[in-house]
């Protein structure tokens, strides 16, 4: 017993030490910007720069706009399936997992060459189109992991049986997601949310592809012409990460209580 | 019947090739407590739930108050329904989930917080009212899903086995207070189960279903005295079986083992030579002669079972086994294994099952 913990505990320092060194270390180099001492001058530049700015709540807009699509197509399927197509579900998550397997810039390809200014539907002929497009494709790209997370909350209640005593008591659809369904898996809604928001905030391929100011070309021009100014927007980009899931854990404290989590 | 409020007319249903429910008729008068009792697979919880909406009849029609209901939606049909595994909506708190129904119905608020609490008080449970489902008993939790079905006023109460997932103790209290609470609202009620005990003690009648047609519907007094094929009487109550062969057509007189017994007026149909399963309830058998019962039969103690104030004993005449029960009397020790016996009934007792 005695050494199995040992051997639980050196586990655990290797695996954190794999963690927090480089991020210790490039801490610590996002402070050396002023010659000789330590300062938050990288920051300061960083967080003071206009684009930085723009890109950042660019990056957060596209990302909530990717989220509320993202539920409104997954959470309504992924029930549905369940409640009335399971033979489909195989097919359908073979279909989630496709973004993994497909490169991000092969379906942006895809979509220049199908929504450019003189196809059917132009898209890329406006700015709104294009922005519009830009959370399509995230959306697409978030699929594997908003599909999983909500199909493993509605694996936790009883859809069809909950479904049944509220179209009993009069409720239509809409109702019955919203109210019922939706409420109930709110915790790997959430879940879903933050990975999508975790992948819209760092993605370059398509930003870059498509021409949309967002914050991951931002990083990478940043990165390819600055020394200190990149570990400085590195660390903050942790901080924001750790932000999301400090904050998905307060608002799960106050998410519906549910027959499958007690206490 | 002349009006009956629900009435389930030549109903089929098929999945596929497999038909679950064949021509299923039933009718039940406004504020009826009906029961339809079976094994499992037999069709009950299908006809159930297409009085519900949950499944459409590949055949026949569903009236209620004189309405045909076959094709509308479950949020069209005005139907409460308590389902075995409570389903309440674990979101929400035992007073939202009772009001859910009549929130969808748009009803102002303040009228919903009073039916809510007149709810809660017909269910016994007034200070339950901000509990989320997890903290409740399933005793309570089922309590909870019943007045959410009633909340709304529902023309028809649905019951598909609610007391099934609860512990013994709590399924006989739950199942007298759903009684005296459907006999209070005089809503008319179809309660599913396979429990026949359940069912005879709170039906006013009970469909016993097999092969998804109903075998027999009639009183629980009619089901159990008067059972009218060899499956209502084997399902119900429990039931010792013999094998007799007709001696004397003309007489009524049945040979079992080599004795001779008479059931005059009870051998329509059958002939000299017949075979017969002749079967009587326990409580209609006494050990020894006892006066009023006009028939008897010899055998031998083959077990004893000693349980409290009850002794249960098992009679073994020729090839077959009777069990009876008598009652625990300090001062007559009960008979030993091995001993012989005589076991008298009333031959009206005796059942000829076809």
């Amino acid at each position: 017993m005695k050494s199995g913990k040992f051997w639980a505990w050196v586990v655990f320092i290797i695996g954190a030490a794999y963690f927090f060194i480089p991020l210790m270390a490039t801490v610590e180099f996002s402070l050396r910007m002023r010659r000789g001492v330590h300062s938050f001058d990288a920051y300061q530049v960083v967080l003071g720069d206009p684009r930085f700015q723009s890109t950042f709540l660019y990056s957060v807009v596209a990302a909530i706009c990717t989220i509320v699509l993202g539920v409104l197509i997954v959470v309504p399927a992924a029930y549905w399936i369940r409640l009335r197509l399971p033979q489909l579900r195989p097919i359908v998550e073979f279909i989630t997992l496709l973004p993994l397997v497909i490169p991000a810039i092969v379906i942006v390809f895809g979509y220049i060459r199908m929504y450019g200014s003189n196809s059917p539907l132009p898209f890329l002929g406006s700015n709104w189109g294009a922005n519009a497009l830009l959370v399509i494709g995230y959306t697409t790209l978030a699929l594997p992991y908003m599909y999983r997370a909500v199909d493993t909350g509605l694996r936790t209640i009883d859809v069809r049986t909950l479904t049944e005593a509220a179209q009993i008591l009069g409720a239509g659809w809409g109702t019955i997601i919203g109210r019922v369904i939706l409420p109930n898996v709110l915790i790997a809604v959430l879940s879903g949310a933050f990975l999508t928001f975790a992948i819209v905030i760092g993605e370059f391929t398509m930003a870059s592809l498509l021409s949309r100011p967002a914050f991951g070309p931002y990083l990478q021009n940043i990165g390819a012409n600055r020394a200190y100014e990149p570990a400085a927007l590195a660390v903050i980009a942790f901080a924001i990460t750790w932000g999301c899931m400090s904050l998905i854990q307060i608002l799960s404290r106050f998410a519906p209580k549910s027959a499958n989590r007690p206490n | 019947m002349a009006d009956p409020f629900l009435s389930i007319q030549h109903v089929r249903k098929s999945f596929g090739a497999t038909t679950v429910v064949e021509d299923f008729n039933l009718d039940v008068e406004r504020g009826e407590f009906v029961s339809f009792l079976g094994p499992s697979g037999c069709g009950k919880t299908t006809v159930l739930r297409m009085v519900a909406g949950f499944e459409e009849p590949s055949a026949g029609k569903i009236v209620v108050g004189g309405k045909d209901i076959t094709r509308l939606k479950p949020n069209q049909r005005n139907v409460g329904m308590v389902f075995q595994a409570y389903a309440l909506f674990p979101n929400l708190t035992v007073a939202q989930n009772i009001g859910f129904g009549l929130k969808v119905a748009g009803m102002p608020r303040a009228d919903i917080d009073a039916r809510v609490a007149e709810m809660l008080g017909i269910i016994k449970l007034p200070q339950m009212a901000d509990r989320y489902p997890y903290q409740l008993s399933g005793g309570q939790q089922q309590r909870i899903a019943l007045a959410r079905a009633i909340a709304p006023k529902p023309k028809l109460l649905l019951l598909d086995e609610p007391l099934s997932a609860l512990d013994a103790k709590v399924r006989i209290s739950l199942r007298e207070e759903i009684r005296s609470i459907q006999k209070k609202l005089g809503i008319t009620t179809i309660f599913v189960t396979h429990d026949q005990e359940e069912a005879l003690s709170i039906s006013d009648r009970i469909a016993v279903m097999y092969g998804g047609k109903a075998e027999q519907v009639g009183t629980p007094f009619e089901i159990y005295n008067r059972p009218a094929t060899k499956f209502v009487a084997n399902f119900v109550g429990t039931l010792n079986v013999l094998e007799g062969k007709v001696t004397d057509a003309a007489s009524g007189k049945v040979q079992v083992d080599t004795q001779e017994v008479s059931l005059k007026g009870k051998l329509n149909g059958s002939k000299s030579g017949d075979t017969l399963s002749l079967a009587l309830r326990p409580e209609a058998i006494s050990l020894g002669r006892q006066p009023g019962r006009d028939s008897s039969l010899l055998g031998e103690i083959a077990e004893v079972h000693f349980l409290g104030s009850v002794i249960r004993v098992r009679v073994g005449i020729g090839g077959s086994m009777v069990s009876l029960d008598t009652f625990n009397n300090s001062a007559t020790p009960p008979p030993a294994v091995g001993e012989k016996a005589e076991i008298s009934f009333s031959s009206g007792d005796m059942l000829v099952l076809h």
